[in-house]
């Protein structure tokens, strides 16, 4: 049973990174900064095992190091999105920069 | 019941929080929808974070609620304080974080586990989550360190130069193979803290040596590739969790940094291996030295180079690095917006590597606010030279440098370059004549076609500008 999940964790690893490669082949070479400040705020993810881990009553060493954890994730989070955005909305075509 | 209910509502928001994070990454192929690509993307994130609240694990919210608010503080401060010449060192920051955030969440999941308990009675952790432990502490301890030598690079804290310590890779393969041999001990023999410990402060090493000899020009592959370490760690910390969003998270992140680091390493023709070795240095230092010709440039003053921006019809603007230093985007929207006026066709050619993160020109000029269908990607205008009048060089060397083409002996040799020297004429601002990174020597100064403009990029395209104007 333990080995199954453990399986089943790694299909979708694989299957996943194949779609990021077909996803991000698409990328043009103007959004590639944007696209690692974006892709990089989705890293963050790992804040949903950090506030878990913070959350935690019994243990507290896992608590310590979840809420670190927690901080730097949010970081990561807050700043990655915040940043790709002030980015993005500066590209702008042609006639609108003329406005 | 109730609570499996719930579980159950949570595990079906994780998925709807990973189709948005693909549909945000696929927004993201085009510059009409990216915005709204990220904000979905961050929808994605806000819904996995608020259901996780709910999460029957969690007993106590007081820490989850000051983690959050320091983490949102710094974070926001960071994001907006920061200059849009500095995104590279930005970009680096966060990569450091996320990778030490997904270690110490691997961390935290191992003292959850009673080893002294499983150790009385002769047994040792399951084996996927021991191996899921210790892979999430390794990358996630290396990208941390790296990301954070990248960032001092980046910054001028620490040299952009290439530094090696005397057996630099015998000490890297010492190190590589201690952290597998504690890893594998942990993982098999003895759940011991004590191998997790050294695992974590060897990695921590690892990544700093790995990180230092990258030269500043070599930038774009390490933030690259510390990108996509970011992305893996976050998967194998989803293993440690048993948890299918965060791998698919962060394999999508994983492949969009292996994605970069191919497409950078493709754009100064080396191999992945040649650039984390640190070997273009010695390599162009060596050639400087037995081969050295003296070449002789042109120069031209501001109202000389106006002179022939006025006949010309065409003009390509090439940036690189040396305008992001010294500022300069602004200057060089001040000067598109005049050549536009006077009716020239302007367009912006730019090379995958120029700057120090993929994209980094590009965001530079979008900054100040230069049209994006004006900038143009290496192989959409290489071939568009030749029917130029003049092409303007704004801090950038190695990446026009014919030598690359039929140069056997340049360390830049097969570098696919911007083939400015096919235009009818190109001027070149640059500080001084110094060497480009690679340390050699450009040959398309001496080219009877090339004109060299001196000067500090900001103030020598405020001049030119000035003096387009005034003509």
């Amino acid at each position: 049973m333990e080995h199954s999940l453990f399986l089943l964790l790694i299909y979708v690893f694989v299957l996943a990174i194949f779609v990021g490669f077909e996803l991000i082949t698409k990328v043009p070479p103007t959004l590639h900064t944007p696209l690692m400040s974006g892709s990089n705020a989705i890293s963050g993810i790992t804040i949903v095992g950090a506030i878990i881990s913070s959350g935690s009553g019994d243990f507290l060493f896992a608590k310590i190091l979840g809420t670190i954890a927690l901080v730097f994730a949010t970081i990561n989070v807050v700043g990655g999105y915040l940043v790709t955005d002030r980015m993005l909305k500066m590209f702008k075509k042609d006639k609108e920069t003329k406005v | 019941m109730k609570s499996s209910f719930l579980q159950d509502i949570i595990w079906i928001s994780y998925l709807a929080a990973s189709i948005l994070f693909i549909f945000g990454i696929k927004y993201l192929s085009s510059v009409k929808t990216a915005r709204k690509g990220n904000l979905l993307s961050a929808i994605g994130m806000l819904l996995a974070i608020i259901v996780t609240l709910f999460d029957q694990n969690i007993l106590s919210y007081e820490t989850i609620i000051i983690g959050i608010i320091i983490g949102s503080a710094l974070g926001a401060l960071m994001a907006l304080k920061a200059p849009m010449t500095g995104m590279p060192q930005m970009v680096g920051a966060l990569n450091g974080f996320g990778g030490i955030a997904s270690a110490l969440v691997a961390l935290a999941e191992y003292f959850k586990y009673d080893v002294v308990r499983l150790e009385a009675y002769g047994q040792l952790m399951p084996y996927n989550l021991s191996i899921s432990i210790f892979l999430s502490l390794l990358i996630g301890s290396v990208t941390f360190s790296g990301s954070f030598v990248a960032f001092g690079k980046l910054q001028g804290i620490i040299t952009g130069r290439v530094v090696k310590f005397p057996f630099h890779n015998t000490i890297n393969v010492v190190l590589i193979l201690l952290i597998l041999g504690f890893g594998l001990y942990f993982c098999f023999f003895r759940n011991l803290v004590d191998q997790l410990f050294l695992v974590f402060a060897l990695s921590l090493i690892l990544g700093f040596l790995l990180t230092l000899p990258i030269g500043g020009a070599d930038m774009p592959v390490a933030i690259s590739l510390l990108n996509s370490y970011s992305g893996l760690a976050a998967s194998a910390t989803g293993f440690v969790i048993n948890n299918n969003m965060l791998i698919i998270a962060g394999a999508l992140v994983g492949a969009s940094g292996i994605i970069l680091t191919n497409i950078m390493c493709k754009a100064m023709n080396r191999s992945l291996m040649n650039v984390v070795l640190g070997g273009i240095e010695t390599a162009g230092l060596s050639i400087a030295a037995d081969d050295q010709k003296k070449i002789t440039v042109k120069s031209v003053d501001s109202e000389e180079a106006a002179m022939i921006f006025d006949s010309a019809q065409s003009v390509i603007i090439v940036p690189g690095y040396g305008m992001a230093v010294a500022q300069a985007q602004h200057a060089v929207r001040d000067l598109y917006l005049a050549l536009e006026e006077r009716g020239k066709n302007v367009r912006f050619a730019i090379h995958p590597v120029a700057g120090r993160m993929p994209g980094h020109m590009n965001v530079l000029l979008a900054e100040a606010n230069i049209p994006y269908d004006k900038l143009f990607a290496m192989e959409d205008i290489n071939n568009d030279f030749r029917n130029t009048d003049v092409v303007l060089v704004v801090g950038a060397n190695d990446v026009v440098n014919p030598a690359a083409r039929k140069d056997r002996k340049s360390p830049i040799y097969g570098m696919p370059i911007l083939n400015v020297d096919y235009a009818r004429t190109v001027i070149i601002n640059k500080r001084s004549l110094n060497v480009g990174y690679a340390g050699i020597d450009n040959e398309l100064f001496g080219y009877p076609n090339a004109l060299m403009y001196f000067g500090d990029a900001k103030d020598a395209i405020i001049k030119l500008t000035n003096a387009i104007k005034e003509l």
